[in-house]
Order: C-alpha cells, then structure tokens, then sequence
C-alpha cells in the first residue's frame, strides 16, 4: 500500500506553513512600512499635519490593529532568524521542527509581555 | 491559456546569477540587522514610552532627532528595511505572475516606490527643522532658531 509522503522541508506540514505565514506577514509588514514612512514624512510639513495623522495611531481601532502588526513583525524577525539557520547552519534542516516551535515560543512570551499594556495604553486615558 | 515551466536546471546568465546570489544574501544579512533595529525601534517608541503610542507627536520625534544617533539608526532602518520588503516583494511577484509584461511592470513598479520614499524619507530625517514649531522651546529649551 503506498504511504503518503511525509513533507519535505518546504513541501506539506509546518515547514510549508511557516513559509506561507513568512510571506502573507512579510507583505503585509511593507504596506504597512510604506504608510509609515508618509506617515513619519509630515514631521517635515508642520507639527499640526504630524499630530493629526498621529492621532489616527491612537484610536482603539488601530491601537487593536498595531497588536496584529507587531504579531506579524515578530513572527517575521524570529522566522527568518530560523530560514537563515536552515540555510547556513549544518545541521538547520534537520532542526527545521523543532525551530519552528522555538519560534513560535519566542512569540508566545514576547507578545504575552507586551499585549496586556498595549491594551492598557489603548483602552486607558 | 498554455503555462510554460521554466527548466529549473537551466543555466541563468552569469550576470543574472551574480545578482541573484548577491540579493538572497541580502535578504539574510539585512534581516539579521533589522531583527535587532526593529525591536528596538519599538522598545523606544512603543512599547517604553509612558502612554505608548499616545505619547507620540511633533516634540517626540523633535527630541529624538536632536540626536544624531537617532538620525543615523532611522536613516539605516529606513533604507534596510525598504530595500528588504522591496526585494521580498520582488520574489512574491516572481512566483505568482504569470504574463511576462505585468511581472515586468510590477517589478518596476515596486522600485519606483522604494527608490521615491528613501529620497523621500532620507530628506526628511537629513532637513528635519523643529523650529517650524512656534511652541519648540518648551520642550527643546536649549535649541537656537535663527530669525
């Protein structure tokens, strides 16, 4: 009987689903990226244009929507930190799983420390 | 409408290779770079600031580019982190277009982009004036305005 193959390091299973996360935050990190730096942009036009476009930041919709942008940024960094292990590190591929789960630790506890306050901060005066 | 599978062994230009190679070890050597640049980019302005992101306006970004420190490290993550998503970009592009003249387009596209806000963004932080604000010496006491 023939068995199902069992994924390769970027075919099926957590080292393809890594890879499509690694690409949908990816994109999503540079649409955010170039807003920014319009955004940042109008320091150079008047304090009045900066602090009105800065007030859009501390709304409570976009103060929610900054807790999936520094999810995706995060996830992005450490990820990438594992891609370039699998590519230069000898034994990178053979760890690629167990990295991956790594990661998503690093992620876990960073996030775990900062949410709580981001959500003070946009729910508190 | 008939697909054609580029032979994946088929021998690039020499040319073509190099600059292939030259990019994925950019990708690896700038996003090492920008793990460390972007977490403390955001200690500094999000996640330290009393009030986070409400702390944010016209005299916090004064404050910090008084320094030059800040002018340089916001001058690096801005071009590191625009030549990144540029190039990662570049590849999803690459991957997913299938007629040669809209891959095309949208390559040249996304460096028009880059190429327009790191002049854009590289102006900015190097002209930055606080003076355009009347009320500057209440934060930046020491700060001389000419006129």
């Amino acid at each position: 009987m023939p068995t199902r193959p069992a994924g390769t390091l970027y075919r099926g299973k957590l080292g393809m689903w890594s890879w499509v996360l690694h690409r949908i935050t990816g994109v999503g990190i540079y649409f955010f990226l170039l807003v920014h730096i319009m955004d940042t942009a109008l320091v150079r036009v008047s304090p009045e244009a900066y602090n009105s476009v800065m007030a859009t930041y501390k709304t409570t919709i976009i103060g929610l929507a900054e807790i999936g942008l520094v999810g995706a940024i995060l996830f992005h960094a450490f990820n990438g930190i594992r891609v370039t292990l699998i590519d230069f590190w000898s034994k990178g591929s053979k760890y690629q799983n167990q990295m991956f789960w790594v990661v998503l630790a690093i992620w876990v506890v960073l996030m775990a420390a900062w949410v709580p306050r981001q959500l003070m901060h946009t729910f508190g005066a | 409408m008939a697909v054609i599978i580029e032979q994946p062994n088929a021998p690039r230009s020499r040319k073509g290779a190099q600059w292939e190679k030259r990019a994925w070890i950019f990708m690896r050597v700038s996003g090492i770079i920008l793990v460390g640049m972007i977490i403390g980019h955001l200690m500094v302005n999000l996640v330290l600031p009393e009030r986070g992101v409400k702390s944010i306006d016209f005299a916090f970004v004064a404050g910090k580019w008084a320094s030059p420190f800040w002018q340089v490290y916001d001058g690096i993550l801005l071009w590191l982190a625009l030549i990144h998503g540029t190039n990662g970009m570049r590849t999803l592009v690459n991957d997913y277009t299938e007629r040669e003249w809209l891959r095309k387009a949208l390559n040249v596209t996304l460096w028009v982009v880059a190429a327009a806000l790191i002049v854009l963004g590289t102006l900015v932080i190097t002209t930055f004036d606080p003076c355009i604000d009347p009320n500057v010496h209440e934060y930046l006491p020491e700060l001389v305005c000419k006129g």
